[in-house]
């Protein structure tokens, strides 16, 4: 037989249908049904097949604990495999899909591993896979993958929104059952700032399946009152569908809201669920209590269930789990739901519980058998048996349902999420949450407080303390009145069933049973941690919530100590899986990361520049022209260009800071290596700043505008860290400084125009007399520009050796000036180029960047050994500078390469070797660190770090990669390539 | 996931706001023993307790600060500013 809906009973709205599919079926459910309780009223206990030995589960609990009844629901890029059906809401129109199984549900071929079980019992990870190696990529990791029974994400994009936000409050109240209502009303009465957060649709947790009355109203009635007139006030937020997943430093806790997981059509100016980062003054823990499992054999057979979880699918939705159930309870919660089946009209067939007497009388029709214990159950694909053991005999009673009570044990996972253990008691027979929690409080069934009037007194008692403690009076508030409740006793735990017969499941998820807990013991694992993964219990994504305790509680009996001995695992967040949706939040796509364009980017794109992509940044790479069939024709002709016209460059992504102060001057004489205290007003001057010890950090140019004003400019790569590590000198070494920067990287379009008709063609646009006379190289200043209609900077710099400036305007103007320039260079040749031209140039020049400057560098390795200031008292990195071995001779130093034959080139990264050596480490004598083809030498030209490389130009090498088995004969060189003597510079 | 540090600027700010340089350590002068700067640019201590670290606030104030973290923890027992060592009003 199987379950069924009962007509009139439960929250659920009997005149409201809703149709489904699983598998492909059709199938009917009401509003306020989960998927599972829906199932259920279908008579579908079967709704997956269990991980590694394919067996036959049905559903097991009513909560976010579920182990069994995973399915993936939605389809395309809305499916979401591994859904609990426990949790998911029913909505009309609702798909899901059975798990794991091949080629359905009911005939699955993957059962044949229950036959191969005995080779898959504790740590056969470990010793099945151990060898031969090679055969883990092609046998073993596919075998575990296909065997890894859980389900399958879609490849398809999902089409969701997903939202993160922040709430504050005084009081956080997780878990709106009894006890946590009761402690939202009391703080919220009292003006306190609540947020109550529930993961159910309703607020009430066991309110809504409980037969008591509180103040004369049924339970679920009160929750319902309750729940409206916390969501009347200002000051209290009650949010549903929410699970506070984890608690963090600052008493931050995250939390997932499910706000269209229960629609099949979400609305699209909405997300489907919101990460929540909620800041509490103080929280309350008032999750309540999981229900133990009990380890007797077949315990996993569909039919089996949850005694509590009966009871909600019976009293909250209004199903019957079957015609004949039988309870087996080691308390005395187990009357309980008796008593509600047979008011319901439902059989109980018998009671087994494991003690010699209750602590409530009971007064229905099943067979009351004590002092005994379920061993074992019948059936296939559901219950159709158990076996009771009692006095060494064994019983068969058919039944088509039977629950399980083995106690309660506290949600006490948020407690232990900022590293305390939770602490075993004896007394309460279950661990507590640790003990001197600052900011997190825990009442009602999470503190193993069982009874209901109970729980509702501390939910509010707590709630006063905190109040007072956030300084508000709190109004005295009324204890309701709660009339038949029949309490739970803490009885001692049954971890250890007499004559267990089958596979006794322990970790119905992991398919962990009793006798994988007793070898990991007998084989030296039996610390818990160790236990843990030889046995895998408690590693599936519902990392043990049912199964730990158990299996503590096994591993305690076989080591013949107590429980407190064994301690737990850690437990850390996410309470339940979170969805890397609601993690990603809206970053995704190209809100992945930000992109930055520069004030010339339009400008670039008119000129039909390709973009590459620089960190943040997009920055043109050439400008094809039409008929040019490669990038190397246009970088080729961009590069003759400038040397022998002028050519345009987009510069604005270099950093540049603005330094003030009357002690700017000295400031700057600190952080960089080089001289800065005399600088001339109008005159740049090329800086090397270091690192603390001793190699280079970054360069640029700096220029003085004013006295106490510069302008300095960092490289693109570098602009953020060198702008916190100049505040970090001016704000932690040497507050004592008159500093200030500023960061003006985007406030300015800056353009180098370089080429020997650069003056010409700039001094149309600039009113001021630019000539070699009137402006030198390394000059700098503000210039007026266009007949006095703007103002910017000119700076007489060169990256490229020829005769170049660079122009800043303010960042709105830049396309404009930079249109100007090229209206005014028409004449003269003016071109636009990019990036790739601007490191040919630079490589035939010998100047480097941060290939060169890659860390392992200090300034003498690069030559710049004469621009390090002997006579500053002090500067960055002077000390570590000091130390013998960054003077070493053999330190690889920059040195150009050149292919010996023109034809031949190699690639940056490759290797240096003397000719003849053989290619080993101990060979190795530096690497290339940039190289280009430039067309004025005709063939590939490098920078190469190499030992000794300045005493050696002219020296035959080769260079070699192992990578791309390369190896090309070349001659080591003078690093600067084209016009040594920098005679273009000076014109 | 989060965690708030007290900026004496800005108040209570999630940490993804910061950079963490490492420890406080002062600089030593600039004429000090060659092992005087060993211990400042390459020793660390790691201890399990409080620990006094420079943090940036890189996406706020712009201000470098002192926190005193406790390693264990990561109780933020006191935050001041690097330069002038003030401090958030009503402490941590
Ligand atoms: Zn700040």
């Amino acid at each position: 037989m199987s379950s069924y809906r009962l007509p009139k009973r439960g929250l659920v709205d009997h005149n409201a249908p809703l149709s489904f599919t699983f598998d492909d079926r059709s199938m009917q459910g009401l509003e306020g049904d989960t998927l599972a309780s829906a199932l259920l009223a279908n008579g579908q206990m079967l709704v997956g097949r269990s991980f590694k030995y394919h067996r036959p589960r049905g559903i097991l609990t009513a909560g976010a604990a579920e182990p069994n009844a995973l399915v993936t629901v939605g389809r395309r890029g809305r499916t979401e495999p591994n859904t609990r059906a426990t949790v998911q809401e029913l909505y009309e129109g609702l798909e899901a899909q059975s798990q794991n199984r091949w080629p359905s549900l009911n005939f699955d071929v993957g059962a044949l591993n229950g036959l191969m079980s005995p080779f898959l019992g504790a740590g056969f990870y470990y010793k099945t896979f151990m060898w031969p190696a090679p055969l883990w990529e092609k046998l073993y990791e596919p075998f575990i993958r296909r065997a890894a029974g859980l389900g399958k994400a879609s490849y398809e994009a999902d089409p969701d929104a997903y939202e993160k936000s922040w709430a504050h409050c005084d009081l956080l109240v997780i878990g709106g059952g009894p006890t946590g209502l009761a402690a939202a009303l009391t703080a919220g009465r009292a003006g306190a700032r609540v947020i109550l957060v529930d993961e159910g649709s309703l607020p009430g947790g066991s309110l809504l399946f409980d037969t008591a009355t509180i103040d004369g109203r049924a339970a679920a009635d009160f929750a319902r009152d309750t729940s409206a007139e916390l969501q009347s006030m200002a000051n209290v937020r009650v949010m549903t569908r929410t699970t506070a997943f984890g608690w963090y430093d600052g008493n931050v806790f995250g939390a997932v809201e499910r706000v269209q997981k229960h629609v099949r059509d979400p609305a699209s100016h909405l997300p489907v669920e919101r990460l929540w980062r909620i800041v509490a003054r103080q929280a309350l823990l008032a999750t309540g209590a999981e229900e133990r499992p009990l380890v007797f054999g077949g315990n996993d057979r569909p039919g089996v269930m949850m005694a509590s979880a009966m009871r909600t699918y019976l009293n909250r939705y209004g199903v019957a789990p079957g015609k004949a159930t039988a309870i087996f309870t080691t308390n005395d919660s187990g009357y309980g739901l008796a008593r509600d089946l047979e008011a319901a009209g439902v059989d109980v067939v018998a009671i087994i519980d494991s003690r010699p007497a209750a602590g409530v009388e009971y007064r229905g029709k099943a067979r009351l058998i004590r002092e005994a214990v379920v061993c074992g159950t019948k059936g296939r694909k559901a219950i159709s048996a158990i076996e009771v053991h009692r006095d060494g005999r064994t019983e068969t009673i058919a039944v088509d349902a039977l629950a399980m009570a083995g106690g309660f044990s506290p949600i006490v996972h948020l407690a232990c999420h900022r590293g305390g253990k939770p602490i075993w008691s004896a007394e309460k027979a279950a661990f507590l949450a640790p003990e001197g929690l600052k900011g997190l409080g825990l009442a009602g069934a999470a503190a193993a407080t069982t009874e209901l009037a109970a729980c509702l007194g501390e939910g509010a008692a707590q709630a006063k303390a905190i109040v007072k403690e956030l300084g508000l009076s709190c109004p005295p508030v009324a204890l309701p009145k709660v009339e038949g409740d029949e309490g739970i006793d803490s009885s001692k735990p049954l971890w250890s069933i007499p004559g267990v017969k089958g596979k006794a499941f322990v970790d119905f998820q992991n398919d962990v049973h009793l006798k994988d807990i007793g070898l990991a013991v007998r084989e030296g694992y039996s610390h818990v941690e160790l236990a843990k993964r030889y046995t895998t219990s408690g590693m599936a994504t519902d990392q043990g919530k049912l199964s730990n305790v158990n299996a503590i509680g096994l591993i305690a009996k076989a080591r013949g100590v107590s429980p407190a001995e064994v301690g737990t695992t850690t437990f850390r967040p996410f309470y339940t899986p979170v969805s890397f949706g609601a993690l990603t939040g809206p970053h995704t796509g190209h809100h992945f990361q930000p992109v930055r364009k520069s004030p010339l980017h339009d400008w670039a794109k008119k000129h039909g520049a390709v973009f590459v992509e620089t960190g943040l940044w997009y920055r043109s790479s050439w400008f094809p022209r039409s008929g040019e069939r490669t990038w190397r024709e246009s970088v080729d002709r961009e590069v003759l260009n400038v040397r022998k016209n002028a050519g345009l460059c987009d510069v604005s992504m270099l950093g540049k800071i603005e330094i003030s102060g009357s002690d700017a001057a000295e400031f700057l004489n600190r952080v960089y290596c080089n001289a800065f205290l005399k600088l001339a007003v109008g005159k740049a001057r090329y800086g090397l700043m270091l690192r603390e010890d001793g190699m280079i950090y970054d360069d640029g140019t700096t220029s003085r505008l004013e006295e106490n004003r510069f302008f300095m400019t960092t490289t693109t790569a570098y602009a953020a860290g060198v702008m916190n590590h100049l505040e970090f000198c001016a704000q932690a070494l040497w507050p004592e400084l008159d500093v200030r920067l500023a960061s003006i990287t985007d406030q300015w379009a800056q353009m180098a125009i370089a080429g020997p008709k650069a003056r010409i063609i700039l001094q149309k646009i600039v009113d001021e007399d630019i000539s070699d006379a009137a402006f030198p190289f390394l000059a700098a200043k503000e210039v007026s520009l266009f007949g006095g209609a703007l103002h910017g900077y000119l700076f007489r710099i060169s990256f490229s050796g020829e005769l170049a400036y660079e122009l800043a305007v303010p960042a709105g103007y830049g396309e404009s000036v930079a249109d100007a320039l090229m209206e005014a260079g028409t004449a003269h040749g003016v071109m636009p180029y990019g990036l790739e031209t601007l490191g040919v140039l630079r490589i035939e020049k010998g100047h480097v960047t941060h290939n060169e400057i890659n860390g392992t560098v200090v300034p003498a390795d690069l030559g710049f050994g004469k621009m390090v200031s002997a006579t500053k008292p002090d500067f960055i990195g002077k000390a570590m500078l000091q130390r013998e071995g960054l003077a070493a001779p053999d330190r690889p130093q920059l040195v150009g390469v050149v292919p010996l034959d023109p034809r031949q080139s190699f690639r940056t990264g490759s290797h240096i070797l003397a000719k003849g050596a053989a290619a080993t480490l101990e060979n190795d004598e530096g690497y290339v660190t940039s190289s280009a083809y430039s067309p004025h030498i005709g063939s590939t030209i490098a920078l190469a770090l190499v030992k000794h490389g300045p005493s050696r130009h002219g020296e035959e090498v080769v260079v070699w990669s192992g990578l791309h088995g390369e190896s090309t004969a070349a001659r080591l060189c003078n690093p600067v390539f084209f016009d040594p003597q920098n005679e273009r510079l000076h014109v | 996931m989060a965690s708030l540090v007290p900026c004496p600027n800005c108040g209570r700010r999630p940490k993804e706001e910061f950079t963490i340089k490492g420890a406080a350590l002062s600089r030593p002068a600039p004429g000090a023993d060659a092992a005087d700067w060993f211990n400042y640019v390459y020793l660390r201590d790691n201890p399990r307790g409080t620990y006094e670290e420079y943090w940036h606030h890189t996406s706020g104030c712009r201000r470098w600060l002192v926190l005193t973290r406790h390693t264990l923890t990561h109780e933020v027992a006191a935050c001041r500013d690097a330069a002038d060592g003030s401090q958030l009003e009503g402490g941590a």
